[in-house]
């Protein structure tokens, strides 16, 4: 049970840092964007990458920082594949859900979007396989917290909560302390308005691809830490991110780190009730219940 | 020759099968402009309900309640119905991105339902035991498969007409009103969230008859044709075909199932033996690009939906 909460956090950790950016997107753009999970499958993989290069030029980089599995190489890995992913997102809107916004209504973004997640998903299985990939082959021994109950944390699961910890507290401060914070805010409110005022509507846009591009590549990092790479994980991930946004409420960045964490920890306490076999369907029994008690969530607001 | 006829009268059924799913899709998305990220929930729900209700009794799980046929074929659409009224109740009201996500993780957990429970539908294996109707009178050859396809050509041709006078009716009239302005509708004393749910609901039901079908046509279902592969297909077919458009969805049907048949016969026929394992990655690289090339440079179909004008203001006589 106390295992369960333990893994359930640190799941709700990778969760969270994926919900963040898709809840700004959905804020922002005003449409489910089911490609943002292939956001994440696309950073873990840049990072598989950009990690064999630096050891190979680099060997230093490559030795293990003890008791993690984890390298330097994959630290700096780490913060290429978030400029990579962020630029990629931008990339993406630019060549295709710009185009659709411009042509058609809200929710033929949606439409676009399932299509942009199928290329993305499938042309990664084409390039790295079918078969799973891990950062590190070694096998990373976990610690002993407590005998009785038996209570395991590997160290690395310990990296991804602090990390994704910081990242979301640097998020805080510039979302409070910041004139680009306020701008995002003003122009999630109203996006006319905000324009009145001086804010730019394009460089906001730009801007909110980049956080969420950048921190949905962390989120595949952790994923791929904490289990593996599988080129259909972003499948795997876009029902508990969506979860995640829809019980922290759509648009609020801190329900969406939130919500990352009760969808964690309900799917990892669903085990003690349910055969491991249903897990994939608990993120969608959470998002019935916060439509039936409270359906604008946690934090979120009424908006048409 | 027999052969040729014996499988086009087999491509010709699916077809058909998936033309009635489109067309129930038509009225959510083309018409109402509701969208559907679960659309193979509702299919599943038809054929799963078809088979348990008129199929013969199993061990180990649900069935073999022995319905005659129609009446099973009726229960499989009442429990999409159901299912689509559950969730529709809950999201309708809500924000537009709310159904898109809802329906979507209505397809996942259903499949994952379907995959686990044993009890319910016979898990991974699936419901078998179900006796196609009238299999005694035709057998199991040639003349049943004939059979088969005209009648699932009938009840196309039924729901085609159907459909085509619910919107030309005042109620589809009104579909159409609240999908361009909602606030407008609601100033003439409609109520938006009622009659999109009907929508949502009627077109839920008419996926479960194409679902049951589909259940009948195979006389086996198992989550394998749940999966999420088949709402991409549908979805494809409609926007190809043309949103709005009864004639464009039933055109979009066959030319995607016949493009997608077509390529994997050749991916499987030119492709080398080492890249078999890959060819379904490009299928849906094929069937991706075509959903976001016609929303960027076709966005309203090869068959697009014609406007009309229901009542012209009167012109100023001189």
């Amino acid at each position: 049970m106390i295992q369960n909460l333990i893994d359930g956090v640190l799941t709700g950790s990778y969760i969270s840092l994926g919900a963040i950016g898709l809840t700004l997107v959905m804020h922002i753009l005003r449409f489910a964007n089911f490609s943002h999970a292939e956001l994440l499958s696309l950073g873990a993989y840049a990072a598989l990458v950009c990690d064999a290069l630096v050891s190979a030029l680099v060997p230093v980089f490559a030795v293990k920082l003890a008791p993690l599995s984890l390298t330097g190489a994959l630290i700096v890995a780490i913060f290429v594949s978030m400029v990579f992913t962020g630029l990629s997102a931008l990339v993406i809107d630019r060549l295709v859900f710009k185009r659709v916004r411009e042509k058609g209504q809200e929710l033929s973004m949606v439409f676009a979007s399932f299509g942009m997640a199928l290329i993305i998903r499938n042309v990664i299985g084409l390039v790295f396989g079918l078969s799973p990939e891990l950062y590190s082959k070694d096998i990373a021994f976990a610690m002993i917290l407590s005998r009785d109950p038996l209570i395991l944390v590997k160290p690395d699961q310990i990296f991804v909560l602090v990390a994704a910890l910081v990242l979301m507290f640097l998020l805080h401060l510039i979302l409070s302390r910041t004139t680009f914070g306020y701008s995002l805010r003003a122009v999630a409110e109203n996006p006319s308005l905000a324009q009145v005022n001086g804010v730019n509507l394009q460089r906001t846009i730009m801007a909110v691809w980049l956080i969420g591009g950048g921190l949905a590549a962390v989120a595949g990092i952790f994923y791929g830490l904490s289990h593996q790479l599988i080129p259909v994980m972003g499948r795997d991930l876009v029902l508990p991110i969506f979860a995640a946004t829809i019980v922290g409420g759509i648009g609020s960045v801190y329900g969406a780190v939130l919500g990352g964490f009760i969808v964690g920890i309900a799917g990892n306490l669903a085990l003690v009730v349910l055969p491991s076999g249903y897990t994939p369907s608990v993120p969608f029994l959470l998002i019935i219940v916060v439509l039936i008690l409270r359906p604008h969530g946690l934090f979120g607001e009424a908006r048409a | 020759m027999i052969g040729v006829i014996s499988y086009l009268v087999f491509f010709a059924t699916t077809a058909s099968i998936l033309a009635i799913a489109v067309l129930g899709l038509n009225l959510q998305w083309g018409n109402t402009g509701l969208f559907n990220g679960g659309v193979v929930a509702f299919f599943g729900a038809g054929a799963y309900g078809t088979l348990i209700l008129g199929g013969t009794p199993q061990a180990g799980h649900l069935g073999g309640y022995g319905l005659f046929y129609p009446l099973a074929l009726l229960g499989g659409m009442a429990i999409a119905g159901l299912v689509a009224w559950i969730v529709g109740l809950l999201t309708l009201r809500l924000r537009h991105d709310y159904l898109a996500i809802a329906t979507f993780g209505v397809a996942v957990a259903f499949e994952n339902l379907m995959r686990n429970a044993e009890w319910l539908a016979g898990g991974a294996k699936g419901v078998r035991g179900f006796e196609r109707p009238l299999r005694d009178a035709l057998g199991d050859g040639f003349t049943y498969n004939i059979f088969f396809f005209l009648v699932v050509l009938v009840i196309l041709i039924a729901t085609y007409l159907f459909l085509e006078r619910l919107v030309a009716s005042p109620f589809g009239r009104l579909l159409r009103a609240i999908r361009e302005d909602e606030e407008a509708a609601q100033s003439l004393g409609k109520n938006p969230a009622r009659v999109r749910l009907m929508a949502f609901i009627t077109g839920s039901v008419i996926l479960g008859l194409a679902g049951g079908l589909y259940g009948t046509f195979y006389a086996f279902v198992s989550p394998q044709d749940v999966l999420p592969t088949l709402t991409f297909q549908i979805w494809a077919m409609l926007i190809v075909g043309g949103a709005g458009n009864n004639r464009g969805a039933i055109f979009g049907a066959f030319l995607i199932w016949g493009a997608w048949t077509a390529s994997g016969w050749a991916l499987s026929r030119f492709a080398p033996i080492e890249a078999q394992l890959y060819t379904g990655s490009v299928q849906f690289i094929l069937i991706g690009s075509v959903i976001v090339g016609m929303l960027m440079w076709r966005p309203h179909g090869l068959l697009p939906e014609r406007l009309v004008v229901s009542q012209r203001g009167k012109t100023p006589s001189a």
